[in-house]
């Protein structure tokens, strides 16, 4: 391991501040990874949060009519847990991974607007409290706790006033609405950073890939989020003007809120699924010791993900009664995505191919990542011919589907993207034994989880149902199912507490533990606040590789 | 700035959907051939702000703050007429007609589509006035111009929205 | 073994199993479709030929799908296994490869061709099954959603009813398709009978349509596939596909109003004051709502509530006493009948066959 100090960088000499100071310089920070670490913070409270509600859903599924919670609780379970896990955990993290990392690794000293960065933070934070709110104020202040139950997509008319008294389904309005715009703001900083603010000699060819899929995260945020903030501004009009763009007795149209909310939603789960793209196409290369294979075309392949995946919004109404012509056309769309994907998956082969596979933590979970990707995405294709949809749409199916994505490659990616920089933003090693002990379990628990969720959905489960018959050949899969869930929960427990131990105990991690190749790698850990003490000027898409190579620079191929 | 406007044009997309998607498609009256005639002076008012906030630019980034506060000026006051125009069709339209958003489709549509336009109007007033502030309190010079080219775009964002609004509403919605 | 190579090797065994697994669970499904479903609600069992035809084309793309994972799936195992650290490598960085045009053109050529076949497969399908031609002694049903319960009309042979659908069976020497006509009352719904038909959504103010021609008689179950509010998980679908003498015998048992007795039973005089006629029709008397079921031959159905409960004196009583006690936030209040009133009602509504 190379831990010799590198010449762009000075150690910070850190003094003990009191408690509220130090607090306060938190709450009024404007450093893009301060920033970063609250993100991710505030989002790990928001997935244990989400991930107890799921824990609800399964105990309650455990086995035909147990009735461990009330339908109306069960509802608004699934409505809080998808809605958190996807606007209020996973969003956000990768939010922050993005705000610490980029700057960093571009070579600049912090994001193009550090004071819109905070704000967009404060906004998500106060979105996700104001949906929390609901606990409380749902039936109005002075009823009891209420939270939304209209489901994480929230179909019209359900959301109508008729059909939704109270106040829930506005607080989930408003969160999304509110929280929308931090991610608007945050999308913004992201394009204008990575545009702007490069350091001397990164062209756009040699940015690194977590660059490139960020940035082309972020146009897909500005471009998806903004019809979900238009369609939750038409919703308020509904409620609180007495507008009908969704009443359906007026003469709205409930399938019109159907494709506002998909062509937000379709581009939202590709939002969430390219940042962890760009965590396994940081690791997996440091970990085989390898460059990545075909840069231009992972670059290529990620914008096309991005294009075709603003066209193919319409897979999640295969079963609404659309024309012929336009089931079809969705599913070519939505087929043709696999394409630029496969190119992906091919790339990350070749890079191990030939490669000296080091199995350290983050590797282990962008291996297991690469396998589970596989099989969600195909998944993905039996979803995606329409007619089959027609039989595994809204059906348990669709939930291991997504669950396979969202947890086997988005969560599976993020744990090995946090055990890769944990050591540059703490200045600590985290416990590998820990950490492959929290990956075993996550694995085993996942495994338990997923896989046998695809089955009760091809016996014909549908989804969001709090209680099912006996009879129908549900009830073994179910158990297993749940039994998977502890598992998870106890690989998380194992997660948090390795981190917690780890900044406190961890051994000291040098600038450079991981012998890796680009800019974060060249600061101290963790980074002083001004990052580099003289800005870098690079070569090559691997300048660190450079320094350590001179006999073998890089720039010499590209 | 280009971000944010894409974001926006999102946004309008969407409602533009919805209006075209609702025509016709009302329960009750009254519709819209019914009520509605174009705003042809008021429209031209908002475009040849345009003009004026481009005029205006010009001056100051050849250093004639002078220049640069009258027609600046002019603009607002254009963007203003624009406002008042659309507060007195609203207003005929609620009393004389009695189209509010509750009574229909159509009253939904439009009045979210225009109103939604009309705020980015008055958001575009209130940031063109405190710039005429700080141009009458002597602040403004030539080295901002860069800073005031960026609202000069948004206020030519707002117009070019006016006029898919226009089309779609007082062309083809009639 | 070595830490690492046993790390490796876990890796690739477990997803040896999951591969497995989902195999496995694949195989008894395709064995035999009619005779051992695995489930009353399984999809891969089809007796109706929206429901074959899907089957097909799903096990053509899981075949193909296989074939894909298979042999992507080798390449990984091979990989991580092959190309791991060795003990006592030199430490030397292995040699750096940058890309090569050849493989990566064959890895974008190659999918290409494949997502041609499968959209050309599934299109075939879609047009297919939604192009159906509609023959003229085809039997027509208005299948109708409500907040928590289906309400069924047959348009021509003047029958309405509730959550209990009778269709024939079709003899594909002389098809008798059923040819439905889906409509919501309040928010949306699904139609889905995995053995008979892929799901259609239930729409307000979006007429959608579905077809089936069972080719089996038998009962064949499924349940609301569109979350729908509070009950949407008890708002179950029975289907009774029956010999066609059978169903003509249903229709006309149907299309006639209630017997009524000479006398007007306590029971019916308390239902008629209370409010349950705002709410429920009985053809031939008084009531006339809409809003619930049509009650007029409830003994005719072997449930009540959409599937909730058995079709018992003791679960009719029950529900008219406390509708939440069996389902929980369904659109029946509960009427605050005294004990007395309670049984004369139970029995009226057991008088209507
Ligand atoms: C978060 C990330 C994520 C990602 C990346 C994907 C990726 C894909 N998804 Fe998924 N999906 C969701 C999250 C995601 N999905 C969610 C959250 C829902 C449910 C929402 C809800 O209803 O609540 C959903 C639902 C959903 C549906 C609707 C189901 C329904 O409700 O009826 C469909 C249907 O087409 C679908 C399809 C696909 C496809 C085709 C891909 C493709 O991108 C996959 C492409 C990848 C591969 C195919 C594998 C690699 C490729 C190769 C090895 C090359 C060779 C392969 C071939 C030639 C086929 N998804
Ligand atoms: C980012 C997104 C994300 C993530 C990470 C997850 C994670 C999980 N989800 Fe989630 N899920 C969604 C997004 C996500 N889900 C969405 C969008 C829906 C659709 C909602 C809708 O229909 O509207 C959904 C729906 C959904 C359903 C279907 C509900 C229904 O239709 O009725 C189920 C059921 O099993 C489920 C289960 C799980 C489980 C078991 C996990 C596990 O991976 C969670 C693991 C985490 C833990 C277990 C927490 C750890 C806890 C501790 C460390 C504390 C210890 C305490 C205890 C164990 C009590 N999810
Ligand atoms: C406010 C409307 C309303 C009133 C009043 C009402 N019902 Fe109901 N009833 C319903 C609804 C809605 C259902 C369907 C509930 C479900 O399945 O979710 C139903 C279902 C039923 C059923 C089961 C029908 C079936 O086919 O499954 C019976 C029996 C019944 N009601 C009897 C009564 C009686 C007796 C009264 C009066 C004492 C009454 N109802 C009053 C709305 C009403
Ligand atoms: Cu009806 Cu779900
Ligand atoms: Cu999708």
């Amino acid at each position: 391991m190379s831990t010799e100090s590198i010449a762009w960088s000075t150690p910070q000499v850190a003094a003990q501040r009191p408690v509220v100071e130090r607090l306060h310089d938190w709450v009024t920070t404007v450093d893009h990874k301060r920033l970063g670490i609250l993100y991710i913070l505030y989002a790990l409270v928001f997935l244990v949060i989400g991930g107890v509600e799921a824990t609800v859903l399964r105990i309650q599924l455990i086995r035909p009519h147990n009735d461990f919670v009330s339908p109306q609780v069960f509802n608004r379970m699934f409505t809080m847990h998808g809605t958190t896990m996807i606007f209020f955990a996973v969003m956000p993290i990768l939010f922050g991974f993005a705000n610490y990392l980029i700057p960093l690794m571009i070579g600049a000293r912090d994001m193009a607007f550090p004071r819109l960065n905070a704000f967009s933070f404060w906004l998500t934070a106060f979105g996700g409290l104001l949906l929390y709110f609901s606990f409380v104020g749902g039936d109005g202040l002075y009823g009891a706790g209420n939270a939304p139950d209209v489901g994480w997509f929230a179909y019209a008319p359900l959301t109508s006033k008729t059909f939704s008294v109270g106040h829930s389904t506005d607080f989930w309005t408003l969160s999304l609405l509110v929280s929308g715009f931090g991610s608007i703001g945050t999308a913004i900083n992201i394009i204008t950073t990575v545009l702007c603010m490069r350091c001397p000699g990164m062209t756009l060819g040699r940015m690194p890939l977590l660059a490139w899929l960020n940035l082309t995260m972020a146009g897909l945020v500005v471009l998806a989020i903004s019809p979900l903030t238009a369609a939750q501004l038409m919703l308020l009009v509904d409620r609180y003007l007495g507008g009908h763009f969704f009443d359906t007795q007026a003469g709205g149209s409930a399938v019109m809120w159907m494709h506002f909310f998909w062509v937000f939603g379709h581009p939202e789960v590709y939002v969430l699924v390219i940042p962890a793209f760009a965590f396994a196409s940081e690791i997996i290369p440091v970990f085989s010791r390898k460059a990545i294979f075909g840069y231009p075309v992972m670059v290529a392949a990620t914008i096309c993900i991005a294009f075709i995946g603003m066209s193919v919004w319409a897979h999640h109404m295969f079963t609404v009664g659309m024309s012929a012509a336009g089931n079809t056309f969705f599913v070519l769309s939505t087929m043709a995505i696999a394409v630029p994907t496969g190119i992906k998956i091919f790339n990350w082969l070749a890079t191990i191919w030939g490669g000296q596979i080091d199995f350290k933590t983050p590797m282990l979970f962008c291996v297991a990542f690469l396998f589970q990707f596989l099989i969600a995405g195909l998944t993905g294709i039996m979803l995606g011919a329409a007619p089959f949809n027609w039989q595994l749409g809204n059906s348990y199916f669709v939930i291991a589907h997504f669950h396979y994505v969202i947890v086997g490659a988005i969560l599976f990616t993020l744990f090995g993207a946090f055990y890769y920089w944990f050591p540059k933003m703490s200045g600590r090693m985290y416990n590998e034994a820990l950490g492959k002990l929290h990956f075993w379990l996550f694995v085993i628990g996942f495994h338990l989880t997923f896989d046998f969720m695809h089955i009760p959905g091809i016996l014909g489960m549908p989804r969001r149902i709090y209680t099912y018959e006996p009879g129908r050949g549900w009830d073994t899969w179910n158990l297993i199912i749940t039994i998977g869930v502890f598992f998870q929960a106890a690989g998380l427990l194992v997660f948090i507490g390795n981190l917690l131990w780890s900044y406190r105990r961890g051994k000291v991690a040098g600038s450079d533990p991981w012998d890796a190749w680009t800019l974060e790698w060249s600061t101290t850990s963790p980074p002083p606040t001004y990052n580099f003490a003289t800005i870098p000027a690079i070569k090559s898409r691997r300048p660190l590789w450079d320094l350590k190579h001179p006999e073998d620079p890089d720039w010499q191929y590209e | 700035m280009y971000s944010l406007i894409v974001a926006e044009a999102a946004i309008f997309t969407i409602f533009v959907v919805a209006y075209i998607f609702y025509i016709g498609k009302s329960a009750t009256g009254p519709q819209p051939q019914d009520v509605l005639s174009a705003p042809i002076f008021f429209t031209i008012c908002l475009l040849s702000s345009s003009l004026t906030i481009h005029v205006a630019l010009r001056f100051l980034k050849n250093g004639k703050v002078n220049s640069f506060a009258l027609w600046w000026l002019l603009t607002i006051v254009l963007g203003a007429l624009f406002l008042a125009g659309t507060a007195r069709e609203w207003r005929r339209l609620i009393y004389q007609e009695g189209l509010t958003i509750q009574t229909n489709l159509f009253g939904t549509t439009y009045y979210s589509l225009v109103g939604l336009h009309a705020f980015h109007v008055t958001v575009g007033l209130l940031a063109l006035a405190t710039v005429a502030l700080f141009t009458l309190l002597r602040h403004v010079r030539q080295e901002h111009a860069e800073r005031v080219e960026v609202l000069s775009m948004y206020w030519h964002f707002v117009d070019a929205v006016w006029v898919v609004v226009f089309v779609v509403v007082y062309i083809v919605g009639r | 073994m070595s830490g690492r190579r046993k790390v490796a090797f876990a890796v690739v065994h477990i997803h040896v199993l999951i591969a497995l697994v989902l195999g496995g669970a694949a195989v008894p499904a395709f064995a035999e479709p009619a005779r051992a479903p695995w489930s009353p609600t399984n999809i891969f069992a089809p007796v109706s030929t929206p429901a074959e035809w899907i089957f097909d084309l799903s096990r053509f793309v899981l075949t193909v799908t296989a074939a894909i994972f298979a042999v992507v799936f080798s390449l990984l195992v091979y990989a991580v296994v092959k190309f791991r650290q060795r003990r006592g490598s030199n430490g030397r960085e292995p040699a750096q490869v940058y890309g090569s045009t050849q493989v990566e053109l064959a890895w974008t050529v190659i999918p290409i061709l494949i997502v041609l076949v499968l959209f050309l497969a599934a299109a075939r399908v879609i047009a297919s099954i939604q192009n159906a031609a509609r023959p003229s002694n085809a039997i027509e049903v208005t299948v109708i959603g409500h907040q928590f319960w289906w309400e069924y009309r047959y348009p021509s042979l003047k029958v309405v009813t509730a959550n209990e659908l009778h269709i024939p069976v079709s003899d594909p020497a002389h098809p008798t398709p059923t040819f439905l006509t889906l409509l919501s009352a309040d928010t949306d719904h699904s139609f889905w009978v995995p053995r008979l038909a892929g799901k259609t959504d239930l729409i307000p103010n979006h007429p959608n349509s579905t077809w089936m021609d069972p080719r089996e008689t038998g009962l064949y179950l499924g349940q609301c596939a569109q979350y729908c509010g509070t009950q949407h998980a008890k708002m179950l679908l029975r289907v009774y596909v029956q010999m066609p003498d059978e169903f003509d015998r249903w229709i006309q048992e149907q299309s006639r109003p209630a017997q009524i007795s000479d006398t007007i039973s306590e029971g019916q005089k308390i239902f008629e004051r209370t409010a349950c006629i705002n709410c429920h029709a009985v053809r031939g008397t008084a009531a006339n709502g809409r809003f619930g079921p049509d009650l007029t031959h409830l003994m005719s159905r072997d449930t009540i509530a959409s599937g909730a409960a058995l079709n018992t004196p003791d679960n009719l009583r029950r529900w008219v006493k406390d509708p939440s006690v069996i389902k929980p936030g369904s659109k029946m209040p509960a009427m605050g009948l005294s004990d007395p009133d309670l049984n004369a009602v139970t029995t009226y509504l057991e008088s209507l066959r």
